[in-house]
């Protein structure tokens, strides 16, 4: 990761977290589970971006979410149709973007155990816009099958489905997925990495143009926000990112 | 039953070897100070269920060698990692995951808070949540043809174990909006609740406190235990103690380094 950087510079996460504002586009309602402070960066991002739309929810915040139903409510709010997007990840992430985030190896006698499907299993199915997300992007995390799936990329018809995976982020580039293909296209690559470096690192097949994109960099605009009022709110729920990311500590955040 | 007001050795007294405990997920307040006199206790066997997902109260159990089931959607440490002694149990086969989804807890609670056999639920389909809970059903919609959905059957506890702001001496107790804490109570048969502080009068007297107060009549006992979550936080009263979470998270990636931890934080304290 770069360090502090001047004004035409800018972090690894603050790119990832610019794509994502850009994949979140107009949207009624981002939600953000546990442990992701950059999904989360990004929708605090959309929400100054927007002047106030989307409406966030960030999980294990008491102060940035409106839910006060209890841990139910979330997933009642999302079995409506009222989050339009959501962001989930995997141990392992596979081709036809099944994730898994329960283990390795064979399910009884796992070689590695993971923390466990979350509401992946149901929040896969009925959020219009799932971003995958996934900063190491390596043979061992992008597989070509996963070894057990928390929830499937894509469903048969008669399986109630209203929702399903948009696009996934690594560290090295942007895939975004064609539902009736069931395939991931490389749509970008981030600076300084290369389309060469993807297929190596990548351990599924996916499709791509001749020309592949460079991801463009965050705007002036976008990166003010970022490093001003986002990090502070962000700071609230994730102390240790905003801290290293943003150099946010507690004075400033208060 | 009326509530009493206990001490945390008396009022985790209802939770036995080979019981159904269910617990909460961290943010809506973990009962820490008693997961640690009950690790003391020795407690054995337990049927752990979390509502949803658990952090270091569920690795703690887990590590400390009280669990022989865990009914969980996710076992993690959050910011500070995995959570290693679950991690270990489970490849190792000491500890028996059913694994589930957050949703499905939820309404596998509310069955059983509501006296219904089960609740139907979206997703699932096609995973292998699904495919390894024998005890979940794939049926058609009996109101739309064609429509196949999931049915999970209501789940009840033997005692349900939370950590709360306050609580009155009728033994109501202040949830504010983490509802799912009284579904847990409502869904268990027992509910022990550890609290800051005891509040003079009674909670459901004032309309305000009273929306998100979960009455003493589910409640079996009720113990003051001041900072009673730590080193978890308590929303709105105390941040998680960052340094000693990233402490448990070093030491307990070894065996040998949880034994350390446990005996240094766990059997060396005697409750306060």
């Amino acid at each position: 990761m770069r360090s502090a950087p001047p004004e035409q510079e800018f972090r690894d996460e603050e790119l990832l977290a610019d794509v994502i504002v850009r994949l979140i586009g107009d949207a009624r309602h981002v939600a953000v589970g546990n442990a992701s402070p950059i999904p989360a960066a990004a929708a605090l991002t959309a929400r100054a971006l927007g002047n106030g739309r989307p409406a966030v929810s960030l999980l294990g915040s008491a102060r940035h979410t409106f839910f006060t139903d209890g841990g139910r409510e979330l997933f009642d709010c999302a079995g409506q149709g009222r989050i339009d997007v959501f962001f989930l990840s995997g141990g392992q992430i596979d081709g036809e973007a099944n994730i898994n985030l329960v283990s390795v190896g064979d399910y009884r006698r796992p070689q590695v155990r993971f923390p466990g499907s979350f509401g992946s299993s149901y929040l896969y199915y009925v959020v219009p816009r799932v971003i995958l997300f996934r900063t190491e992007h390596s043979r061992r995390s992008l597989v070509e099958k996963v070894d057990f799936i928390s929830a499937p990329g894509t469903s048969p018809p008669g399986v109630f489905r209203t929702g399903g995976p948009i696009a996934l982020i690594t560290n090295r580039c942007l895939f975004a997925f064609d539902r009736a293909s069931r395939r991931f296209s490389l749509a970008s690559v981030h600076s300084g990495h290369t389309v060469e470096e993807v297929v190596e690192h990548t351990g599924f097949p996916f499709d791509r143009a001749r020309h592949v994109p460079t991801t463009p960099p965050p705007s002036p605009q976008t990166l003010h926000l970022m490093r001003g009022e986002v990090a502070r709110e962000l700071h609230d729920v994730y102390p240790r990112f905003a801290a290293s990311v943003f150099g946010v500590d507690r004075q400033r955040s208060g | 039953m009326p509530a009493a007001v206990r001490t945390i050795e008396e009022a985790i007294a209802p939770i036995i070897d080979g019981c159904v405990l269910l617990i909460p997920r961290e943010s809506s307040g973990v009962a820490m100070q008693a997961t640690r006199v009950l690790i003391r206790r020795g407690v054995k066997q337990l049927h752990l269920v979390t509502c949803p997902t658990s952090t270091l109260q569920a690795d703690l159990l887990i590590g400390g060698g009280c669990v022989e089931t865990i009914e969980t959607s996710a076992v993690s440490l959050g910011e500070f990692g995995a959570a290693p002694r679950f991690a270990a149990a489970v490849t190792s086969a000491a500890v028996r995951v059913v694994d589930a989804t957050c949703p499905a807890l939820h309404a596998a609670l509310e069955a059983a808070e509501h006296g219904v056999p089960f609740m139907p639920l979206r997703g699932l389909i096609g995973s292998d949540v699904l495919a390894h809970r024998d005890d979940w059903r794939l049926i058609d919609n009996p109101f739309a043809a064609g429509d196949a959905i999931v049915l999970v059957p209501a789940l009840k506890a033997d005692v349900a174990l939370f950590h709360a702001p306050m609580a009155d001496r009728d033994g109501n107790v202040w949830i504010g909006t983490n509802r799912e804490l009284a579904t847990m109570a409502h869904a268990a048969e027992r509910t022990v609740v550890t609290v800051e502080k005891l509040s003079e009068g009674n909670l459901l007297d004032d309309e305000l406190l009273a929306a998100g107060t979960l009455a003493g009549f589910y409640v079996e006992a009720v113990a003051v235990a001041p900072r009673g979550a730590w080193p978890l936080g308590l929303a709105g009263h105390y941040p998680a103690d960052a340094a000693h979470l990233a402490e448990y998270a070093s030491l307990a990636a070894t065996a040998d380094g949880f034994a350390h931890y446990l005996e240094r934080h766990v059997h060396a304290q005697r409750a306060a």
